[in-house]
């Protein structure tokens, strides 16, 4: 069966990706793109703005890998030809189909008043629109040397995102509304109003009740000032249009299809249109007299169009315009019969404007069934509300409602026919079918599995409580095993390791574990028996459990090439070192920036090139760093007592020999020091595992700062220490966390859970409460005293180089596949988009240097 | 996957002592990429050396182990996993399913030869 889709956007994509998951699907799918982007994730444009590049904002290429698809973007359908079955492309293609899929959403529209086309206006709704409104703000900025004014025209969901945009370009902006409270399709006027001031006070301007009806040009013909309806004006250096968007159906129409009088192509529950070999599906079918502008309705009508065309009978269920959404750090959601429209229905209330927090349910007229509601401020209790539309509360509404701290009541006992994830459509029952048939044992495979969870995320804790009440039914509790192939916890394999005294994984996999391990394993072990043994990471079958960084001894990129870091103990480095990493990044190529900790990063290394470029540093007396794997990065510091005129101690001096104390060694995530030179703290090493910091009688030690996502600052753990002091104490902290910690437990986390607290902590490695200090002294002297350049012993065994081949059958060129484009003076990965020559941004992709 | 292969049909890519058990290496054929595992069985899988995921080249470079029954190779870039047989996803990550293209191999005389078939 020949399946053609005109369009490919997030509609498309979706449907592309059911149909050809479908193993009976015996079909040939061609998608053809009006825009020159693959199918990119519009929902999160405004990420652009935050630095998303296109490629990052792609939805996933790789469903058009597959042999019975293709995609083609940048031509337009320009006619359907129904009596033919066929269609013709702008750039003069015919394409054959036995079904017809038109996905070809919406257009954005703009008011229709005079100079709504001026130069400085845009629509929010496209890539090009958002890299056309900041390319146009960066250059009027220039030109107007002032900071610019912005006007979003059109208060609703759109409106605040792209509001929320211009103000992170730097741009005063004003949300203009004609109706009189901000997003009125979703909200009542209570929560409008609410949402207008909180909006303003982060520092976006709103203004109701004001309808737009003329746009001025300056001199330049470019745009400068909006006239309201009351005569009164606004200037403005640029404009967004975000009041709605317009079914694209002229094809539709074009070829004799019925749509409806207010756009839009007339569906049926089955998403066929008045012809049965033509389906929509996303914003340009209209079902029951509406179209919608949001995905997830179109992402279900992509699900049952994929059942329709195999022969299956799935019916859409209506729209679901529930949406949750942070805007300029506003939580906002409004789901069900929000506006309370149903007859005699009753309103539940909780409003504290001081907090900023409005909420509201609407109960059916007995107060027992969930019919819709508003969440602003505080939108917790969304993932819990959401899915109880239409079905009995099961306890009092008002606990809902209730600030945090009164704990939702809503436990994994949803009705099955409750959607837990409207992204993607997914039940209750589903993910209990997932956790009973499919063998899901948490919610990760509940994600790969039913995609619940996997598209917004806001359903997650919902997913992970079903999840764990399902497994309590089984009567299984949630798994420590490190993985499928060990029962063990990471600090029981330590153990049993150690006091077996097995060094090979086959050895230790054999007695304690099954199979051949994995990528979560295999990792941790060597880890174990880095922190054991001592030996060099590539030794023999050590080497084929490393991950890739320690595989190779460096970082690795985006394109598969990797970067390479100098280790600069302390920060510390001379004139003369400069200038030979400089000579080195500049006859590979490499991009270099400096580091967030106080180092050199070079870019764009080949495998092949590695072990060229340490022998350069080597001979430079530089060895490689280990910024990367799970080990000691860097020791970060301030400048100290030697330069500094507040500094109380060297803390350089003390940064440099920690570091080199330190250098390779391996841990269960990776470890970060930092040495201040007085209480000004410069080197910030509270955020570090080990902070030091020097005081008029010694060195204070810090453990347990930063933690990843969960960001702590480090903890006093002891105070006033002379050099050898704190050095033992170091050693000993970082001992007993290495061989005690989880897989991955960072040390905010580790000192948090340990008994008896930091405190706990203080007696085990200072006062030597559990007698295992000289334990952990004997450790860590036996891995200062074995440490050597492990690349410099690289480069001196010809079995390991080999590891550096490029290829095996052709051991010195390069990765054909790499492209690079300048960007301010040096160079990046080239996109996907300047792989296909479509979006060229910046000329000929630059030769990789030899 | 066992293919019986006509040896003269293969294309010699290396020799077998040119693989490390459980490491994988790459290899170049015009200008695909190939990624080559020998596993501890004495068998060598050959897959694309293109991450569909990821978009880079770099299965060669990944942790190889096992899923059940099935080998494996897990992308170092985002640790989406395959099995080494089929080139299936078996760990997306959450991700929409994808494949790698397999190549059947043969070992002959300790070299390890891809057939013309997978090569074109």
């Amino acid at each position: 069966m020949d399946v053609v889709v005109i369009g490919a956007g997030m509609v498309a994509h979706r449907f592309a990706e059911s149909l050809l998951s479908r193993p009976e699907a015996g079909v040939r799918l061609t998608v053809l793109g009006e825009e020159q982007h693959p199918p990119y994730d519009r929902v999160g444009l405004s990420g652009h703005f935050r630095g998303l590049t296109p490629a990052q904002l792609t939805l996933d290429a790789g469903v058009f890998g597959d042999d019975r698809a293709i995609l083609r973007t940048g031509d337009p359908v320009v006619r359907i030809d129904r009596r033919q079955r066929r269609v013709q492309t702008k750039a003069g293609s015919t394409f054959g189909y036995d079904a017809l899929v038109l996905a070809t959403g919406s257009r954005a529209a703009r008011i229709a008043a005079s100079g709504a086309d001026l130069p400085g206006c845009f629509v929010y709704r496209t890539l090009d629109d958002v890299q056309g409104l900041q390319a146009y703000v960066e250059r009027r900025g220039r030109e107007l040397a002032r900071p610019l004014r912005g006007l979003v025209i059109g208060g609703g969901l759109l409106g605040l995102e792209a509001a929320g945009a211009l103000q992170g370009l730097d741009v005063a902006c004003t949300v203009i509304q004609s109706s009189d409270r901000l997003m009125s399709a979703q909200l009542d006027s209570a929560g409008g109003a609410l949402l207008g001031r909180l909006i303003a006070q982060r520092g976006i301007g709103v203004r109701t009740k004001a309808r737009t009806v003329r746009l001025d040009a300056d001199r330049s013909g470019a745009v400068a000032a909006a006239q309201f309806e009351d005569g009164s004006f606004e200037s403005a250096d640029v404009v967004v249009f975000t009041v709605g968007v317009r079914a694209q159906d002229a094809l539709a129409r074009e070829s004799g299809l019925r749509t409806d009088p207010w756009g839009g192509v007339l569906i049926d529950e089955h998403c066929v249109t008045s012809d049965p070999r033509v389906l929509a599906i996303g914003e340009v079918a209209s079902f029951g007299g509406k179209t919608v502008g949001l995905v997830a309705p179109g992402y279900a009508m992509a699900e049952v169009a994929v059942d329709v065309l195999l022969g299956g009978d799935a019916a859409f269920p209506g729209f679901d315009d529930s949406a949750k959404l942070k805007l300029s750090g506003v939580e906002v959601a409004s789901f069900g019969d929000a506006m309370g429209s149903t007859p005699s229905c009753l309103d539940v209330v909780y409003a504290d404007p001081v907090a900023g927090v409005y909420k509201k349910l609407v109960l059916s007229d007995d107060a027992q069934t969930l019919l819709g509601g508003i969440l602003i401020g505080d939108a917790s209790a969304y993932g819990a509300l959401r899915p109880l539309v239409g079905a009995p509360l099961g306890a009092d509404p008002v606990s809902y409602l209730l600030p945090e701290g009164g704990a939702l009541p809503v436990s994994g006992d949803l009705p099955d026919s409750a959607v837990v994830c409207s992204c993607s459509n997914v039940t209750a029952g589903r993910i209990r079918s997932a956790v009973h048939e499919d063998g899901c044992r948490d919610a990760a495979a509940v994600k790969s599995c039913t995609k619940a969870g996997a598209t917004c995320g806001s359903c997650v804790l919902m997913v992970k409580k079903i999840v764990g009440t399902e497994l309590a039914r089984l009567g299984e509790t949630v798994s420590t095993a490190l993985c499928e192939h060990f029962d063990l916890t990471r600090r029981q394999l330590f153990d049993a390791v150690r006091v077996s005294g097995l060094s090979t994984f086959s050895a230790i996999i054999e007695r304690f574990g099954r199979g051949r391990g994995c990528d979560i394993c295999k990792p941790a072990l060597a880890s174990i028996l880095s922190s054991l043994l001592g030996a060099h990471v590539l030794d023999g079958e050590l080497a084929t459990l490393q991950d890739t960084n320690d595989h190779v001894m460096a970082n690795l990129q985006k394109d598969g090439t990797y970067s390479v870091v100098p280790r600069m103990p302390g920060g510390e480095v001379t004139p003369a070192g400069l200038i030979a990493i400089g000579r080195i990044a500049d006859d590979y190529g490499l991009y270099t920036k400096i580091t967030g900790g106080q180092r050199i990063d070079m870019f764009g290394a080949r495998l092949e090139q590695l072990p060229p470029i340490w022998q350069r540093l080597v001979d430079a007396g530089f060895e490689s760093g280990q910024a990367y794997g799970k080990a000691l990065r860097t020791v970060k510091s301030c400048v100290g007592s030697t330069w500094c005129r507040y500094g109380v101690l060297d803390s350089v001096g003390m940064a440099v020999s920690l570091e080199l104390r330190y250098r390779g060694l391996r841990a269960p995530h990776k470890l970060k020091v930092g040495v201040s030179g007085c209480a000004r703290e410069c080197a910030e090493a509270r955020s570090k595992d080990v902070g030091v910091i020097a005081t008029e009688t010694g060195w204070n030690m810090y453990v347990g700062g930063n933690g990843g996502f969960t960001p702590r600052h480090a903890q006093l753990l002891a105070s006033g220490l002379d050099d050898d002091a704190l050095i033992r104490a170091i050693d000993r902290f970082f001992m007993y966390y290495i061989r005690t910690a989880d897989r991955l437990q960072r040390t905010a986390g580790w000192c948090e859970d340990l008994d008896g607290g930091l405190e706990g902590l203080r007696q085990v490695i200072v006062e030597d409460s559990l007698g295992i200090c000289a334990d952990l002294d004997e450790a860590m002297a036996a891995h200062v005293d074995r440490y050597e350049d492990e690349w410099a012993a690289t480069l001196r065994d010809p079995e390991k180089l080999r590891r550096f081949e490029s290829f095996v059958n052709a051991a010195d060129t390069p990765d054909p596949s790499l492209a690079y484009v300048p960007e301010r003076g040096q160079v990046r990965p080239a996109t996907p988009e300047e792989r296909a020559g479509a979006v060229l941004i910046a000329g000929t992709v630059l030769e990789v240097r030899r | 996957m066992s293919v019986l292969i006509d040896a003269a049909a293969g294309v010699r890519v290396c020799h077998l002592r040119d693989l490390e058990v459980e490491r994988g290496r790459a290899a170049l054929l015009g200008d695909t990429q190939i990624a080559l595992f020998l596993l501890t069985d004495g068998t060598v899988h050959a897959v694309s050396n293109l991450d569909p995921y990821s978009g880079a080249n770099v299965m060669s470079r990944g942790i190889v182990g096992t899923r059940g029954e099935a080998p494996t190779v897990a992308s170092p870039m985002h640790k989406q996993v395959f099995d080494l047989r089929t080139g299936l996803c078996l760990e997306t990550q959450g991700r929409a399913a994808s494949a790698l293209r397999v190549w059947p191999v043969a070992v002959v005389d300790g070299e390890v030869l891809l057939t013309e078939d997978g090569v074109q």
